[in-house]
C-alpha cells in the first residue's frame, strides 16, 4: 500500500484560484456548471470543488479510501480499488442501485439523475494519466503547489513534518490518514476539519469493518440453522408418532 | 363469471381501474425520462419510498417461512390451513418487491449483472441471491397447488420428496435476507441516527418480521373473511379463532423479545439519553415503539382480547404500522438529518408502489378464486390420502358462479 501514490493538500498555501477547479473539469471532458467556481459544489459534472471559508480555501474530492465503503457494496463490483490505489468505477458493470452513494462516509459519489442510461460519477485521482507517468489534472494545474503528488509513505512524511516544523501554523491533525481506515487523499490544515465542512467523527475503523462482522456469520447460521431444523423436523415428527401410538394402545386397553 | 359481472362498476374497481392507470402512465414516464425527473432522489437522498417500500414488503411477507416451518418442520399442524395463504402472500410480496428493486435500478436493463458479476462482500449482493433463492422455493413450494388444479400428478411427486429440504432452504434464506435488510445500514454508523443505528440491526430486522409477518396473516385472515364469501365462490375462507389466537400469541413472543433486546441494545450502547433529546427523530421513535411493541403488547396480554375478534384485528394492525414506521425511520427519516434535505417521495414514486400493490391485491383474488389457496384442516388431510379431493372442490366452486 506505501507504494501507492495520492495527494497531498495543504489548506495554508491554497489561494483559492480555481486553477485545479478549471483543469478538472477539462482532463474529464466536463461541462461548464457554476459561473463562480467557489460557489459550485460536487456534482455529476464537477468532480472536485474549491471551498471558501473566511480568508481559508479547502478543497472537496473523493479521498480514495483504503478499504473503500463503496468497493465494498458494490454488488457487482463496478467500483475497484486500482492498482495506483484510486477508487475508480465502470459504468458497464453498473446496475444503478447507488449503495455505494448510501454508504460513502464521505458523502462523495454523484449520480446522473437526469439520463436513462446514468452513472456514478466522481473523481479518479486520474488514474489513467497517472498509469502514463502524468500528474493529476488538478495537482499539474496547481500553482502554489498546495496540492502535491507522490508516494503515500512520502506524503504522509511530508505532513508530518509540516505539522512539526510549523506547530502555530497547523491543526495538529492529517485528515484523511486514519478517517474511515485512512485514504489516498491527505489534507492539513489552520483550523478544525469540522469548521471546513469536512465529516469529523469519523471512526479510524475501515466502513466494510461494520458489515463484515455481521457478515461473517452467515456460515454458521446457514449451517446451524440448517442442522437445527433437520433436527426439530425430526424429533417432532418422531413425537407425534409417539403420541399417535400412546394413543392407539390406551384406546385397545380401553376396548 | 359473465363478462357482465367483471365489467359491472364497484366502487374499489374503479379505484383499482384509476390507480393501475396512473401507475402504467408513472411506469412509462420513469423508463422514458429517468429517474431525476420523476422521483423525488438525488444526490443527498439517493434512496426512497421504492427502497423503503421495498424493506416493508419483504417485512410483511415473512409469515411464509414462518409458518411454513411451524407446520413442515414443527410438525404443529393445526396451522395447516394459513400455509397457502401465507406462501401466497410472501410470494406477491415478493413480486412486488422485486419489480420495485427494478424500477429503482438506474440501470434496469443489467439488472441480470448480479448473476455473473460476483462481490461476496457486498450486503447487497448476499440480498440479492437470497431474493432469487427464495422467490424459487415460494415456487416450488406453491407449485403442487396449480399442480393439483390441473391434476399433473407426476411433479408432485418430486416435489413432495424434496418438500422438507426446500422448506428448510426457504427458512434460512430468509433469516439471511430478513437480517441482512438491517445489516445494510450496519455500514453507515454516522448517517443513521443513533436511536436507530445498532450493531444489532440485523436481529431488530429479523425478530420485527416474524411479528409482522404473523400480524399480516392475521390482518389478512380478516379481510379474506369479509370480502371472499361464500356467495363469491370462496370456500373455507371463515375466520379460524383458535388458529389466530396461537399466531397472536407467536406475535406477542416476539414483540417482547424484539422490545427486551431494544432495551438491551439502548442500555449496552449507552443510548438511553437520547431518548430525552426533543427532536423529530426521538419522537418517531417514540411513536414506532408505542404503536408497533408497547400497545400490542399491552393488548396482547390480556387473554379476553387475544379471543376478541375485533381486538386482535386492531392489534395486527398496531404491529404492521409499527414495522412500516420502523422501516421508513431506518431507509428515510433516520437518514433525513445526516443528509440535510427533507425528502417527500414525487407522484410517480407513489402512483408505481400503489399500482403494484393493487395489482398484487388483485393476482391474490384471482389466484384465490381459482386454486386451492383455503383449506380447511380435514380436506388437507384428505388430500394427502387422495389428490383429487382439492379439484373436486374447485369444480364445485365453479359450478356455483
Amino acid at each position: 500500500m506505501l507504494n501507492e501514490t495520492g495527494i497531498l493538500f495543504d489548506v495554508t498555501l491554497c489561494e483559492g484560484c480555481g486553477a485545479c477547479y478549471d483543469m478538472c473539469k477539462e482532463v474529464n471532458n466536463l461541462p461548464e456548471t457554476n459561473d463562480d467556481y467557489l460557489k459550485d459544489h460536487l456534482s455529476d459534472n464537477t468532480f472536485t470543488v474549491v471551498e471558501e471559508y473566511g480568508e481559508i480555501y479547502t478543497r472537496k474530492l473523493c479521498m480514495h479510501c483504503n478499504e473503500p465503503a463503496c468497493v465494498s457494496v458494490c454488488l457487482v463490483g463496478a467500483i475497484k480499488k486500482s492498482s495506483t490505489g484510486a477508487v475508480v468505477y465502470d459504468a458497464d458493470k453498473c446496475i444503478g442501485c447507488r449503495y455505494c452513494m448510501q454508504a460513502c462516509p464521505h458523502s462523495i459519489p454523484r449520480y446522473e439523475w437526469g439520463t436513462t442510461k446514468p452513472r456514478i460519477r466522481k473523481c479518479n485521482l486520474c488514474d489513467d494519466r497517472v498509469k502514463a507517468g502524468k500528474l493529476p489534472g488538478c495537482v499539474e494545474a496547481c500553482p502554489t503547489e498546495a496540492a502535491i503528488f507522490g508516494k503515500m509513505d512520502e506524503l504522509i512524511e511530508i505532513a508530518k513534518n509540516r505539522l512539526k516544523s510549523d506547530p502555530d501554523k497547523y491543526y495538529q491533525h492529517i485528515y484523511g490518514l486514519e478517517e474511515a481506515g485512512g485514504g489516498h487523499v491527505l489534507i492539513i490544515s489552520p483550523v478544525p476539519f469540522e469548521q471546513l465542512g469536512y465529516v469529523s467523527k469519523l471512526t479510524s475503523e475501515p466502513m466494510p469493518e461494520f458489515t463484515m462482522r455481521a457478515m461473517e456469520k452467515i456460515p454458521s447460521v446457514a449451517i446451524g440453522g440448517g442442522l437445527f431444523l433437520s433436527a426439530m423436523f425430526w424429533l417432532t415428527k418422531r413425537k407425534n408418532e409417539l403420541a399417535k401410538e400412546k394413543k392407539s394402545t390406551n384406546g385397545k386397553e380401553n376396548i | 363469471m359473465k363478462i357482465n359481472d367483471i365489467l359491472k362498476p364497484t366502487f374499489w374497481k374503479v379505484v383499482s381501474v384509476i390507480i393501475v392507470t396512473m401507475g402504467l402512465f408513472s411506469t412509462y414516464y420513469r423508463f422514458s425520462l429517468g429517474l431525476g425527473l420523476t422521483t423525488n432522489l438525488h444526490d443527498s437522498v439517493p434512496w426512497g419510498l421504492w427502497i423503503g417500500f421495498d424493506f416493508i414488503g419483504v417485512g410483511l411477507a415473512a409469515a411464509g417461512f414462518t409458518i411454513a416451518a411451524t407446520v413442515h418442520i414443527f410438525h404443529i399442524h393445526k396451522y395447516e390451513p394459513l400455509v397457502r395463504p401465507a406462501i401466497l402472500t410472501a410470494f406477491l410480496g415478493y413480486s412486488v418487491v422485486v419489480c420495485l428493486l427494478v424500477v429503482d435500478l438506474g440501470r434496469p436493463e443489467n439488472f441480470w449483472h448480479p448473476l455473473v458479476m460476483w462481490n461476496i462482500h457486498s450486503v447487497m449482493f448476499e440480498i440479492t441471491w437470497c431474493l432469487i433463492c427464495y422467490t424459487t422455493v415460494l415456487i416450488l413450494e406453491f407449485a403442487p397447488v396449480v399442480l393439483e388444479k390441473f391434476k399433473i400428478k407426476a411433479p408432485i411427486k418430486y416435489l413432495k420428496i424434496i418438500s422438507i429440504p426446500v422448506v428448510i432452504a426457504g427458512v434460512i434464506f430468509s433469516t439471511l435476507h430478513q437480517s441482512s435488510f438491517g445489516s445494510l445500514y450496519l455500514i453507515v454508523p454516522g448517517k443513521l441516527h443513533p436511536l436507530w443505528y445498532s450493531s444489532l440491526l440485523p436481529v431488530h430486522f429479523y425478530i420485527s418480521c416474524i411479528a409482522a409477518g404473523l400480524s399480516m396473516i392475521i390482518f389478512e385472515s380478516f379481510l379474506i373473511a369479509r370480502a371472499f364469501t361464500k356467495k363469491d365462490g370462496f370456500h373455507h375462507t371463515e375466520l379460524k379463532m383458535d388458529i389466530l389466537s396461537g399466531a397472536s400469541f407467536a406475535v406477542l413472543i416476539a414483540l417482547i423479545a424484539g422490545f427486551l433486546l431494544k432495551i438491551y441494545d439502548f442500555i449496552d450502547n449507552g443510548k438511553l439519553p437520547l431518548l430525552t433529546v426533543p427532536s423529530t427523530e426521538t419522537y418517531l421513535f417514540y411513536l414506532e415503539i408505542l404503536i408497533g411493541t408497547l400497545v400490542p403488547i399491552f393488548l396482547l396480554s390480556y387473554k379476553k382480547l387475544i379471543e376478541d375478534k375485533k381486538w386482535m384485528y386492531l392489534t395486527s394492525i398496531c404491529v404492521i404500522s409499527g414495522l412500516v414506521l420502523n422501516r421508513l425511520n431506518v431507509s428515510i427519516t433516520g437518514l433525513a438529518a445526516s443528509s440535510g434535505v427533507n425528502y417527500f417521495p414525487s407522484f410517480d414514486e407513489i402512483s408505481i408502489t400503489m399500482m403494484l400493490v393493487v395489482l398484487a391485491i388483485f393476482a391474490f383474488r384471482l389466484i384465490a378464486k381459482n386454486f386451492a389457496v383455503f383449506v380447511s384442516n380435514e380436506s388437507e388431510n384428505s388430500v394427502n390420502e387422495n389428490g383429487t379431493a382439492k379439484s373436486k372442490q374447485i369444480i364445485l366452486s365453479e359450478r356455483y358462479e
